[in-house]
């Protein structure tokens, strides 16, 4: 559904790109992140990592690299898709609302290097 | 906008017509479940924004050290932090589900110039999050 005044911008092919990204990401380690974290150590099912495994295993610079493209992609992710349920979805069509979808992914994403460089 | 255009047609804007602008309601989407369960799907994108929020509390407390991963694991074990994932964790799995379901109608692989059949891609996708799944619970629960 498109509405009136919605633009159209050299930038929007990028923006699905890393919407699509995100997806994969987002659906690939998501439910089993949650579920660990969130649940099964969180309930005390089965003992949380050691700190100083947990710290080894992410320090690591891969893993560095590939949590920053997992914070990047999920939250353009979100940040894209969420933009349009408001759009579509709520007839929410302001400006306003696209940017703060988009800066907030942009200053989540440059947290994610701060805190990733500081681990 | 400025009137230019309008007069670039040859047509002074209040004699124009007004532009068809169909009305559509705020709560189209409770009108058929078809639409609930679109927007629902299209919802999950606000917990997989949560998603990071969590990633990102992890990351910090570990980075910080010992004693404020504890503090994360406690935060991470307040009922409503755990209430909150659980349904995050659902709309997840919705996200997950939805999204590799839909990947064998976008894309048409072929092998040999025969088309291969859309299960065949759509049990690949599922084939892969397992496996991504399992080795990550196998390294984070294999540190014990």
């Amino acid at each position: 559904m498109s509405g009136p005044g919605r633009t159209r911008r050299p930038i929007e092919p990028l923006l699905w790109l890393l919407f699509s990204g995100g997806g994969v990401a987002a659906a690939l380690v998501g439910p089993i992140l949650l579920l660990l974290f969130g649940l099964v150590f969180a309930l005390g099912w089965i003992d949380p990592p050691r700190y100083d495994d947990l710290h080894a295993l992410m320090s690591n610079w891969l893993t560095r690299l590939v949590l920053f493209g997992i914070c990047l992609l999920s939250l353009f992710h979100f940040a894209h898709r969420f933009r349009y349920t408001l759009w579509d979805g709520l007839q929410l069509k302001h400006r306003v609302i696209t940017m703060a979808c988009y800066g907030a992914a942009i200053v989540g994403s440059v947290l994610a290097v701060v805190l990733l460089l500081d681990l | 906008m400025s009137a230019e255009p309008a007069q670039a047609v040859g047509t002074p804007l209040a004699e124009r017509p007004p532009m068809y602008q169909p009305k559509v309601s705020r709560l189209w989407w409770l009108r058929r479940r078809s639409y609930l369960q679109f927007v629902l799907r299209e919802l999950s994108s606000l917990f997989v924004g949560w998603f990071v929020v969590f990633l990102l509390l992890l990351i910090r407390a570990v980075g910080q050290g010992e004693a404020e991963y504890q503090r994360f694991l406690d935060f991470a074990a307040n009922p409503l932090v755990i209430l909150l994932n659980l349904v995050a964790l659902a709309f997840l799995t919705l996200h997950a589900v939805t999204w590799f379901n839909l990947a064998p109608k976008a894309m048409v692989v072929k092998v040999r110039g025969q088309r291969v059949p859309p299960q065949m891609i759509a049990m690949s996708q599922f084939g892969g999050w397992a496996f991504v799944s399992l080795v990550l619970a196998v390294i984070l629960v294999g540190l014990l």
